[in-house]
């Protein structure tokens, strides 16, 4: 295999926190080949987005290594950042509070062509940035728009132009659609498959939304409490679940089927606690169905329980 | 064949009046719900769903929302000339609501026990200090938590739990209806399946009528008897679940939705979805509100608005089910 | 609530729309135009009064009730009330204006920092500022005057100093409130620096409690250097000034109550004519706030 255009490395990072050391992400790998997605999946406070933020450096790495290219990058100062930025974006999940609201639709998408230096002289960055809106289909006459006149739908599209504008390699989606409507939420996901096909993007699709991530993704990543806890390509994961967690997770979406109803079929009791000083042994185990002793004590690691399949749980050790 | 529904709601007009523009809300709805059933209320932001649900607890923003046209009784009172006084009593025993976020529905500084019991003692005239300690116990337990964390605090709570706390202070009087505006949305999937399953299990053991207000046509297979698909302030398609999942024809707002969400259970596709935007509320087209989206548009669609066309249970507002001969037309 | 049919193309420039804005809100344009007012009246009053009569002492018609001769009467000195007010106008007006100026930039610019960078920036400058608000302003300002010497420069210098605690405290939490959105961690993303980020999208975003303290601020300076003047360390005596004759007046105002009315009134009108710029500009500059 070639090598993967981002790679993270027993990626770790600690929140000092009132009431202890939060481990948002603990010791996740992950690898994305160019041209991919890895679909992120898991429930609030899974470390999800910080595990993205972390791989942009956004957020320094407690430890671990994040390899760009093979490049690693974890700990670079912004300076030494400042050639990689461009190669990789973000897109965020409320497309109202990503957009500077006294800024107008051209000046959002121009800033970071004037940051990174991409074009010169006023002409070439706005006929790029025409380009750009024409790209994720927006319409040239909202250039002077300002955010909160448009809807929900055109302002996540702002944003993925602002994305799109430093030609990046890399783009983190974080929960891109969860807040759009759900007719608004299928134009974005055909809007970044396409773009994805036409430059041939990278993406790792963070979301709490399995049927959304299913769709997109190559590769889907289950995180549970900053740990990774299922990894396998998308269509295995939905055919053949393994860990209990993944297994909960796809019997508690709702299907836009009717089918007989199965009172509490697969449904798991317990809530998700908060991962700020975990014990040893499995984070699932509170809530497991098949949890053991050996659950409660052991660190698992990621197994490869079938060719491609990974997953950290006692029952396939 | 049936008794009087609890609720029934004629040719509702709801506008937001404010200096600069009105906002058409809600534009005729019909609605019937008897004992014990749940709608589903399903639509995008903007569709009237909740201004439809606050018109019934007639809770409309002072001054700016107005009941312009139609009729709402509830229980066999007529909820839009009643008397405050008279409202402030059906609210909370009669009917209660339930709203998206659990977060911001209770009070930080309150004990959750003393939130659930304020209910008891507000409804139940007379009622003594033991009756209400003892009716907190059940209701907690009844949602699922026990009764000994009845003088934790809000913040104490996780988000799933306050939703149920949040679903034992409404239910605490009974009501015989229960509005839940996305009870669920601000909720991670695996508590929302939690929250759903119980919220099956109280309705059914307190015989309580539901409307459920969603955007998530998966929440309603689940969920619901009859759903109702809301668009611009019109109930465009009516029906059972049976009817709008597995009825031979949609409405083609109905067909968009469900191409829009993509579903997991089939090999990866291009999803469908709707093109264009929800028209601006302020400005609504003539004829069907829908046209400009739809793929099916005639030129009729574009003058006249869409009949209500009827056939059985299910009820389909569109051209193109007249035009197709089925049904018979009115209005 | 999707407006886009109001998102015509715009041609005009940011100011011009920021004008147009501004135009609009009525109370606003009435405070703009007396201040304009009061600002042409300190820059030109030496072409049609008399200096003279408002430094040198005349008396015999020491403490006149307004007459045609003084329309606003004269003080204890027998100085004209009304020249006094009309020259005073320079000092006190040019240095509201400069104090607040200083201690905007100054004060914003530790607040930011303290807000954007966090952690040890933060405290460090906040405690610095604690220090600082801990002493009464006009304490400090005497100290710092004491300190330096008397002068414009340094009376100029001790006021603003004394301010500027208000300032960054006011733009340090202006910045936390603007400092979680997601557009901040867009910019960093792309690789812009901390400065840049700082004034193209914090500060602009967190200008109304900024501009609602500077107004209040001027007032307090004007009012600020009367108290320096009374020790002897602000304006020295004969040069009129509105803080001064009001402390001045204090002391009869019972019998003659003009000797305080006047400045007061001076002082009123020229701080509610800022207040008002102020809440207009702060509308103006919010594209959300418009139609």
């Amino acid at each position: 295999m070639s090598i993967p255009l981002i790679e993270t490395r027993n990626l770790k990072k600690y929140f000092d926190t009132p009431r202890g050391m939060l481990h948002a992400v603990d010791g996740v790998n992950i690898s994305i080949q160019a041209g991919n997605t890895l679909g992120v999946v898991g429930e609030s406070g899974c470390g999800k987005s910080t595990l993205g933020r972390t791989i942009l450096q956004l957020i320094k790495p407690t430890s671990g290594e994040v390899l760009y290219n093979g490049q690693n990058i974890a700990g670079y100062n912004e300076r030494q950042m400042a050639s990689i930025r461009r190669d990789m974006q973000i897109i965020f999940q409320d497309p109202f509070s990503s957009l500077n609201p006294r800024m107008t639709v051209r000046d959002i998408i121009a800033e970071p062509i004037r940051v990174c230096k991409l074009c010169h002289g006023n002409a070439e960055i706005y006929e790029r940035v025409n380009k750009l809106m024409d790209t994720v289909g927006l319409a040239s006459r909202f250039e002077n728009a300002y955010p909160h006149e448009l809807d929900g739908g055109r302002r996540q599209r702002i944003g993925i132009a602002r994305a799109l504008a430093v030609e990046p390699k890399f783009i983190v989606c974080d929960e891109p659609v969860s807040a759009l409507d759900v007719s608004i939420q299928a134009q974005i996901l055909n809007l970044l498959m396409d773009l994805q096909s036409d430059m041939g993007l990278t993406y790792m699709f963070i979301t709490h939304d399995l049927s959304v991530v299913k769709h997109i993704s190559n590769e889907i990543a289950v995180m549970y409490l900053g740990q990774c806890v299922e990894r396998v390509n998308s269509d295995r994961l939905f055919e053949n679940p393994l860990h209990p967690y993944t297994k909960a997770l796809l019997a508690a979406i709702p299907i836009p089927k009717l089918m007989p109803r199965k009172r509490g079929a697969g449904i798991i009791k317990g809530e998700v606690s908060n991962p700020i000083d975990p014990k040893p042994g499995c984070r699932f185990a509170s809530r497991c169905p098949n949890a053991s002793e050996r659950c409660l004590s052991e660190e698992l690691r990621l197994v490869e329980a079938e060719p491609g399949h990974f997953v950290a749980c006692a029952l396939y050790e | 064949m049936m008794s009087e529904p609890i609720l029934k709601i004629e040719n509702l007009h709801v506008i937001y009046k404010t200096d600069e523009s009105t906002v058409y809300a809600v534009n005729g709805v019909d609605l019937e719900l008897f004992s014990g059933e749940t709608l589903g209320l399903v639509g995008e932001t903007g569709a009237g769903k909740t201004t439809t649900a606050l018109s019934i607890m007639r809770l409309l923003p002072d001054k700016i929302g107005k009941v312009v046209h139609g009729s709402i009784t509830l229980e066999g009172t007529d909820v839009l000339t009643a008397t405050e006084a008279d409202m402030r009593l059906l609210r909370g025993s009669t009917v209660s609501m339930i709203f998206q976020d659990p977060m911001t529905s209770l009070n930080p500084t309150i004990t959750v026990g003393n939130q659930i019991g304020e209910v008891l003692y507000l409804h139940r005239p007379g009622i003594s200090h033991a009756d209400i300690e003892a009716g907190v116990d059940n209701i907690l337990e009844m949602v699922g938590i026990p009764a000994g964390r009845k003088n934790d605090y809000p913040h104490q709570f996780s988000g799933g739990m306050k939703q149920r706390i949040v679903i034992a202070i409404a239910l605490a009087c009974e009501p015989k209806l229960l509005l839940a505006d996305e009870p669920t949305t601000a909720l991670d999937v695996t508590i929302q399946a939690q929250v759903l399953e119980m919220m099956n299990e109280l309705k059914d053991k307190l015989d309580t009528s539901m409307i459920l207000i969603t955007h998530d046509l998966g929440v309603v297979a689940q969920t619901c008897d009859k759903v109702a698909i809301m668009y611009a302030g019109e109930i465009v398609e009516y029906g059972t679940a049976e009817d709008v999942f597995n009825g031979k024809n949609k409405h083609p707002y109905t067909k968009g939705l469900f191409g829009s969400i993509p579903d997991f259970t089939k090999k990866a596709y291009r999803l469908s979805p709707i093109e264009g935007l929800m028209p601006d509320p302020t400005d609504l087209p003539a004829g069907c509100k829908f046209h400009d989206r739809c793929p099916y548009c005639m030129d009729i669609c574009r003058t006249q608005n869409a009949p209500a066309i009827r056939e059985g249970s299910h009820m389909i507002r569109c051209h193109l089910m007249a035009a197709g001969g089925k049904g018979e037309a009115w209005e | 609530m999707s407006t886009a049919g109001k998102a015509k193309r715009r041609k005009r420039s940011q100011l011009s729309l920021i004008w147009f804005r501004f135009r609009k809100n009525k109370l606003a344009m009435l405070g703009l135009i007396i201040f304009l007012m009061m600002i042409f009246m300190a820059a030109y009053v030496s072409i049609f009064g008399d200096y003279e009569k408002a430094i040198t002492m005349d008396m015999p018609n020491k403490l006149q009730t307004p007459s045609a001769a003084h329309l606003f009467g004269t003080d204890q000195f027998g100085r004209d009330i009304l020249m006094r007010m009309m020259f005073g106008a320079r000092i006190s007006l040019s240095v509201g204006l400069l104090t607040m100026v200083l201690s905007l930039v100054v004060g914003s610019l530790i607040g930011a920092a303290a807000g954007y960078y966090g952690g040890k920036v933060d405290n460090l400058l906040m405690r610095i500022m604690d220090v600082f608000l801990a002493i009464p302003s006009t304490l400090l300002a005497i100290s710092i005057v004491a300190a330096l010497g008397q002068g414009m420069f340094n009376l100029l210098l001790a006021t603003a100093v004394s301010q500027i605690p208000a300032f960054a405290r006011v733009v340090r939490s202006a910045i936390l409130t603007v400092k979680g959105q997601d557009y901040i961690e867009a910019a960093r993303a792309c690789g812009m620096r901390g400065g840049r980020i700082i004034l193209r999208h914090i500060l602009p975003n967190a200008m109304g409690p900024i501009i609602v303290q500077a107004t209040l601020n001027i007032a307090r300076t004007i009012l600020g250097i009367s108290s320096l003047s009374f020790v002897g360390l602000g304006i020295s005596p004969p040069t009129p000034e509105w803080g001064s004759m009001l402390s001045e007046g204090k002391t009869m105002m019972r019998y003659y109550p003009h000797l305080i009315l006047i400045p007061g009134a001076a002082i009123a009108l020229a701080v509610m004519s800022l207040n008002l710029i102020g809440d207009g500009l702060r509308d103006a500059l919010d594209p959300r706030l418009k139609n």
